[in-house]
């Protein structure tokens, strides 16, 4: 198992599916899944663990206060 | 994330580092899916965050407009006044107490159409406050009416076929009028908005931040501009930071460059300041300096 350094937290009731941060994830860790919330958004998804660093950029972009990014501390 | 991956790893506490800030029982927002509004609160926030001021002495004033919502999501003491009459609310504050740091926190429509006039003449007397400023380009809450800072040819429900009326360069007004700061950026260079609202925040006197902000169910729907993500990608592609430029050259056209960046940065007496030393010459030990 390669190392995980970071990882998102996804509110999905906050998420309006304007999809900032996957547009501007540094690493185009995430994408929009096909998962739907309760209002008909689409929610991002992380794709791919390994490729994210938990620098918190998506966190800094999105409008809804709905995704946050940290960086692990502890690797399994 | 996969559970077999987060099973083997120490989560923290699955809470946004800005909340604290906000008022989360009003959560989720007015503000539609894909504008910048939020992502100007969430770099306010961190800004308020990383400056280490005492939140007591932190208040913000808004006025009315989408912008104006700010006020009521933020937990500060925040106070959402008059339509166009967050300087002048701001400014009373000031006076009456000169250790509060205060924000006023609105759009172009209300910070420079209905308030327009309170705003040079804070500039002017460089009354210590913050002004953000969210510019969409457009009045929003209303229906897309035109505003001072379209840019021409840009269409809107009041001009169906294209603005003709010349926008504000908002930058070269609060230049002119006498800010000690003035900085420019759109959402999508949000460590620079930290930044410049950092800045701001701990400049003396009146700062100026303008961030431009996309606009999606009114400005870029009439103007068929795609939506949030689209005007995002544009502002990434034709926004050009040169700072220290000269603000008379740094106006807006229809989808052209934006010119970003740090622009003014000067010494000035603020208001109070003024008044005491000119009091204190007219009347020498009579006048006791006015320190709230």
């Amino acid at each position: 198992m390669k190392k995980v350094r970071g990882t998102v937290i996804i509110k999905d009731d906050s998420c309006k599916g304007c999809a900032f941060c996957v547009e501007f994830c540094p690493t185009d860790a995430l994408h929009l899944s096909d998962r739907y919330n309760a209002k008909g958004y689409r929610l991002p998804e992380l794709l791919d663990p390994e490729k994210c660093t938990g620098c918190g950029l998506c966190g800094l972009y999105c409008p809804d206060f709905a995704i946050h990014g940290y960086i692990i501390k502890k690797v399994a | 994330m996969p559970e077999e991956l987060t099973a083997e790893l120490e989560i923290p506490e699955a809470k946004n580092p800005v909340e604290s800030l906000l008022r989360m029982e009003r959560m989720p927002h007015i503000w539609c899916p894909g504008c910048g509004i939020g992502t100007t609160v969430n770099c306010f926030a961190r800004a308020l965050e990383q400056s280490k001021l005492d939140l007591d002495n932190v208040a913000i004033v808004s006025g009315i407009g989408c912008t104006g919502r700010v006020a009521g999501y933020l937990h500060l003491d925040s106070f959402h006044t008059t339509h166009g009459r967050a300087i002048p609310f701001a400014t009373g504050m000031k006076l009456a107490n000169p250790e509060l740091k205060l924000v006023v926190y609105s759009g172009d429509g209300d910070l420079f159409a209905i308030g327009g006039n309170h705003f040079i003449h804070a500039a002017r007397r460089n009354v210590d406050m913050t002004v953000i400023c969210v510019n969409n380009l457009i009045y929003g809450m209303t229906g897309g009416q035109v505003a001072p800072t379209t840019p021409v040819t840009a269409k809107g429900t009041t001009y169906p076929y294209g603005s003709y009326d010349p926008p504000f360069n908002l930058p070269y007004l609060a230049d002119s009028s006498g800010a000690v700061y003035v900085a420019r950026w759109t959402t999508y260079h949000v460590r620079h908005v930290t930044k410049a609202i950092k800045e701001a925040i701990n400049t003396r006197g009146f700062s100026f931040v303008e961030i431009i902000s996309p606009c999606p169910t009114l400005y870029s729907r009439r103007n068929k501009l795609g939506d949030g993500l689209d005007q995002m990608n544009y502002y990434k592609e034709n926004s050009e930071i040169r700072n220290g430029a000269d603000t008379k050259e740094v106006g807006m056209d229809f989808q052209g460059k934006i010119i970003v960046g740090k622009f003014v940065e000067r010494e000035r007496k603020t208001y109070r300041q003024l008044m005491n030393e000119h009091l204190t010459n007219v009347f020498g030990d009579q006048f006791t300096p006015y320190e709230g």
